[in-house]
């Protein structure tokens, strides 16, 4: 229930061209698919919890965006928003997720013994692997919009659930309003603390609101199985370890999942899925799989190679600085992790990834022994 | 439905008749404490005890109020446009606050929030305006520049002055709560009213979201661009949702008069200029009022207004007149003095730096204004700043002679 859009109904008693937001400078998916019709068909409805098209918009009407990055521009705040909102969230799914259709279906596999090699990315390159996901708790709304007391019972069950894993993933919790000094201060070390979201984006969208009550980390005592509990989604998941075994992280990524899922389902709250969209969460973007699976990996050569930016879009993957999205790369270390999310099972991103970072490494050495790559360039995936 | 556009309807026609009998304060009884409805119950999953916030590491009016009891006995109620508890104690939540400072932690979204939600909001207007009790007290409105008495400081000392105040438009929800389309007339109905204004108080509207480069420049470089709000406690109360759509700035051209729209409050109205002339800001000030005031109610429009809490504005501390009254003033010695801040208190004054809020004071010249908004009017106010200013003067010059100073004796607050 962000602030300022009060009872819907009231709203109704202005015409459609008094309320519809100025977007005139714009660039975000929501931006270009939102017309006065769309508008005008959609801004009566509500999901059952109360959550509207102003609702769903509020984020991208206040972040113009940028002439270069094109964001999404509108959130759900519930699992009904992809059902009630469709005329405006499916062809802004399909522009995100490259003409993906109302009527196509999504493959979920998370069985990692289907995945092919993976352990053998070379140490000297691949520095670190990792992957990510997100989950969202079946019949309760999401972070955009749920309240104090919604929030704090998806923390309660998470953590009811998180604490119940033994063997590799035998862990804690950390709530993060009752954190200790000492924690805190290790759990930056280790990379793992998440701070309140000052991005705009977020915090227009209302996921902020009240922080940090209801919000936490948890992670297992070997440091390699990490939950956020109530950031930008209800769960999210990551699995990582330095060095290049992705098949061993994708692996515990898998089981993890798996493990944490049956707790849920046996307490009658399973995660969001449908075989349309995959997994649901707060962000279109993330539908799907809502898997980044990527690694560090040194390419002073490569990165510095004409055809760089074409080999990654043949290869579906994506680069990005060692700090995260937005950030240079430092000393040739890239972040390489797959682009797409929705479409394709998880089995099949993390594949692309594995494949395409061990042909990237191969071409690297090329390079530095001063020999040409053109022959290795691949065909589009 | 029972909203505030039947109250509208209705008003506007007896407004008709009362603006010939003239006289802002004759708007008051349009808005009686009349019971006003609530809207519909909200839905809710979990008890009152599940949702009420985590307050303990918070320091600001809000929280020192919001007991459980009051949060069970308000959470479920909503204003006629369907405002929430929840969303008016949004901000304070979000802003824990600071150990020295405290804010006040929660906003209204309409007029009438402080009603329905009078039960958390009276005793914290009592906190943050000084014992003010608003369920017994009447605040009184006084316009009549008339009264002010020396209002011309020594410009040795005194650099520049400058009253502001503002106003919300009965009918329509306040920054936190308005949508789109209640915000665009808000500026509709506020711009349009000024392009009546003539003689010294004719101008010019800048809308932010049409305004050229080189009208930005000249407002920047004039100061009186205002920019999106950056404040979590602005932020978090909603009151930039839609940036820059129906925001604007209207001046005159003699750039003497200011009014801000859409920013904190529906409008913000400033009188300003250079030097020691308090007097004529303040005449200018109360003349400007009235003119957009009349223009508004020949349109069928009004200020929110009651005898209880005066001018009604987004946030809670800025009720009553909602004014603030200052001027820039020399005072390298006095303000050394270890005695300063204690003249300032009795003097009901309190001091900023040349940069506005919580900035240092630049080569002694200090900005100082009243403490006060709520349960003195205008005039009091404003010659409460006059005098206060005054003997500051007195004892800067004093010091400089190398005389002694005395603390004055502390100022009643409630007249």
């Amino acid at each position: 229930m962000p602030f300022g859009n009060t009872h819907n109904n009231f709203k109704l008693n202005y015409k459609v061209e008094e309320e519809f937001p100025d977007l005139s400078k714009h660039n975000n998916h929501m931006a270009k698919v939102l017309t006065k019709e769309i508008y005008g068909k959609l801004r009566d409805k509500q999901t059952p919890s109360g959550y509207t098209l102003d609702d769903v918009i509020q984020t991208g009407v206040d972040n113009p965006g940028h002439p270069f990055i094109m964001t999404v521009g509108c959130v759900a705040g519930d699992e009904e928003s992809y059902e009630v909102f469709k005329d405006l969230l499916d062809p802004v799914i399909s522009d995100r997720h490259g003409g993906y259709k109302p009527t196509d279906k999504h493959k979920t596999d998370l069985n990692f013994e289907n995945l092919k090699g993976g352990d053998d990315l070379d140490p000297n390159y691949v520095l670190s692997s990792r992957v990510r996901t997100g989950r969202s708790i079946k019949g309760y709304t999401l972070p955009p919009h749920n309240s104090r007391g919604e929030r704090r019972a998806i923390e309660k069950l998470a953590v009811e659930a998180l604490t119940s894993l033994d063997g590799e993933f035998k862990g804690k919790y950390y709530p993060l309003k009752s954190m200790t000094d000492a924690e805190q201060e290790q759990l930056i070390s280790d990379h793992f603390l998440f701070d309140k979201p000052v991005s705009p984006l977020l915090t227009c969208a209302g996921m902020a609101r009240d922080w940090p009550d209801g919000r936490g980390i948890w992670h297992n005592d070997n440091k390699t199985f990490l939950v956020w509990v109530n950031e930008e989604d209800h769960l999210r998941v990551i699995s990582m370890q330095k060095g290049g075994n992705m098949r061993e992280v994708f692996r515990r990524f898998c089981v993890g999942l798996q493990k944490i899922e049956e707790i849920f389902k046996k307490h009658n709250h399973g995660f969001m899925w449908n075989e349309h969209l995959g997994y649901i969460l707060t962000c279109p973007s993330n539908l799907g799989t809502g898997l980044r699976g990527g690694v560090h990996v040194k390419l002073p050569k490569l990165s510095t190679h004409p055809k760089f930016e074409e080999i990654l879009t043949r290869l579906r993957l994506q680069k990005r600085g060692t700090g995260g999205v937005d950030t240079a790369s430092v000393g040739g270390v890239f972040d390489i992790s797959n682009a797409d999310r929705l479409g394709s099972s998880e089995v099949e991103q993390v594949q692309l990834v594995v494949d395409g970072v061990k042909l990237m490494v191969e071409m690297e050495k090329k390079l530095e022994k001063g020999e040409a790559i053109d022959g290795m360039i691949p065909a589009q995936k | 439905m029972a909203s505030s556009f039947t109250r509208i309807l209705s008003s506007k026609r007896n407004v008709g008749i009362l603006s010939l009998v003239g006289g802002s304060v004759a708007a008051g009884f349009l808005l009686h404490r009349e019971h006003v409805t609530a809207g519909e119950p909200l839905r809710r999953r979990y008890p009152a005890s599940a949702e009420y916030p985590d307050l303990r590491k918070h320091n600001n009016c809000m929280a020192s109020n919001l007991t459980p009891a009051i949060y069970a006995k308000l959470c479920d109620k909503a204003t006629p446009n369907g405002y929430t508890l929840d969303q008016a104690i949004q901000t304070g939540v979000d802003n824990p606050g600071h150990p020295f400072i405290k804010t006040v932690g929660l906003v209204a979204g309409d007029e009438e929030s402080y009603e329905v939600f009078a039960d958390l909001l009276d005793p914290v207007i009592k906190e943050r305006h000084n014992g003010y009790d608003p369920r017994v007290m009447k605040h009184p409105t006084d316009l009549n520049a008339t009264k002010i008495q020396s209002g011309v400081f020594d410009e040795r000392y005194v650099l520049s002055s400058r009253v502001r105040t503002g106003r919300s438009i009965r009918g329509l929800s306040l920054p936190p709560a308005c949508t789109r389309a209640e915000r665009r007339e808000v500026e509709r109905v506020v711009v349009d009213a000024l392009s009546g204004l003539k003689g010294d108080l004719a101008g010019k509207y800048y809308s932010l979201t049409l305004m050229t480069e080189q009208e930005q420049q000249q407002l920047i470089d004039d100061h009186f661009l205002f920019d999106k709000p950056v404040s979590p406690l602005l932020t978090c109360a909603g009151m930039a949702r839609d940036w820059p759509d129906a925001r604007g700035i209207w001046h005159n051209n003699e750039k003497t008069f200011l009014i801000w729209i859409n920013e904190e409050d529906h409008t913000r109205v400033i009188s300003m200029e250079k030097g020691g002339n308090m007097k004529r800001v303040f005449e200018r000030f109360c003349r400007g009022l009235k003119e957009v005031e009349r223009l508004i109610q020949e349109r069928g429009w009004e200020f929110m207004w009651n005898e209880r809490l005066g001018y009604i504005l987004t946030c809670p501390s800025n009720l009553g007149t909602g004014l603030r009254a200052g001027v820039h003033v020399k005072l390298p010695r006095l303000g050394k003095d270890p005695r300063f801040s204690k003249i300032l208190d009795n003097l009901r004054l309190q001091k900023r730096g040349t940069g506005g809020v919580d900035t240092a004071a630049v080569g002694g010249v200090f900005d100082i204004s009243n403490l006060d908004r709520l349960g003195q009017s205008e005039v009091q106010l404003v010659q409460t700043v006059i005098d206060g200013v005054n003997y500051l003067i007195e004892c800067e010059k004093r010091l400089e002679k190398g005389q002694d100073i005395k603390v004055p004796a502390p100022l009643k607050q409630f007249k």
